[in-house]
């Protein structure tokens, strides 16, 4: 993984960089699967590696395929996001050990999710639908609305590159 | 890609599978990994597999744009009907446990909508960013050469 990050930092053909990110995000999703979280592998190796891959090739023929010479100094950006990565990465250490069964996001509601009174075996689903269904509404809205926005933006540039040409 | 052999029969012995693959996704998410959302995505990468391979013009027979965005709009509309169902049989909004006499079969229904509602929307929602996205390219002109 840290191999591809270091290409996709280096490269400056823009195919190249679809590309690698595509293959990340296939190492994500096995990252994801070496920690029992299936169902975002699934999600991740969907979307990331297959959907916006091909969403960004479609852009990449809208535009030019080499990255711009950057106009200033990266330093900057650079050391906030290399601060940031370290508080983060301090901040990590506090936390409670992987499957730690004392930790407390295992003491608070999750025995309750765990008791089944739904009885659906997966209890991702059961959290995802019925324990949090006001929660994934919202979601599924959200995604409506991204929906609907592309449709907004990209129908009405069209009709107007339409009108230009009548 | 229109004219080259290999992807087409690949693409043609694997398209089925993929949507076969995120119809028991669907259904089976109740039991296994998955749900609503993976299942959607999946369709729709099977229908854009389709598009890559056999062009634009053919994917918009299969799946022609008024149906795409009839799904887009009916997955939320199913989703906040199960809702005012369960309003109207006496519970709470999104309260599943009225949906039938036994509270976990009405659950078990509950759940099923409000996942067939998301993923009908996720697969809505990918197949039409995917068309604006194509249609602007000029896919077909591309395909073509």
């Amino acid at each position: 993984m840290a191999l591809t990050v270091l290409a996709l930092v280096r490269t400056r053909k823009l195919f190249a960089a679809v590309i690698l990110s595509g293959v990340y995000s296939f190492l994500m999703a096995t990252v994801m699967l070496t920690l029992d979280a299936v169902d975002v592998a699934m999600t991740e190796a969907a979307v990331g590696a297959g959907i916006s891959t091909v969403l960004l090739l479609g852009a990449l023929y809208l535009c030019k395929s080499e990255e711009a010479k950057p106009a200033h100094r990266p330093w900057l950006p650079l050391a906030v996001s290399v601060s940031t990565a370290a508080i983060l990465i301090y901040g990590a250490m506090g936390l409670p050990d992987f499957a730690d069964p004392k930790s407390p996001i295992h003491q608070n509601v999750v025995p309750r999710y765990m008791e089944n009174e739904v009885d659906v075996p997966n209890v991702v689903t059961a959290v995802l639908a019925s324990f949090r269904g006001y929660d994934t509404l919202g979601e599924t809205t959200v995604v409506f609305t991204a929906g609907a926005g592309i449709i907004a933006l990209l129908r009405r540039r069209k009709s107007k590159r339409d009108d230009n040409e009548k | 890609m229109k004219n080259d052999l290999v992807l087409r029969v690949v693409g043609k012995l694997l398209i089925p599978f993929i949507l076969l693959f995120a119809l028991y996704v669907q259904f089976h998410g109740d039991f296994g990994p998955g749900g609503g959302f993976q299942a959607g995505v999946i369709f729709a990468s099977g229908i854009i597999f389709y598009a890559l391979i056999f062009g634009l013009a053919n994917a918009r027979k299969l799946m022609p744009d008024w149906l795409v965005e009839s799904l887009l709009a009916s997955g939320v509309l199913i989703y906040a009907g199960v809702g005012i169902a369960g309003l109207l049989l006496g519970g709470n909004y999104l309260d599943y446990f009225v949906l039938d006499s036994d509270p976990v079969h009405g659950q078990h229904r509950g759940i099923f909508w409000v996942e067939a509602g998301v993923a009908i929307t996720v697969c809505g929602v990918m197949l039409k960013i995917f068309y604006m996205f194509a249609s602007r390219a000029n896919f077909d002109a591309r395909t073509d050469d």
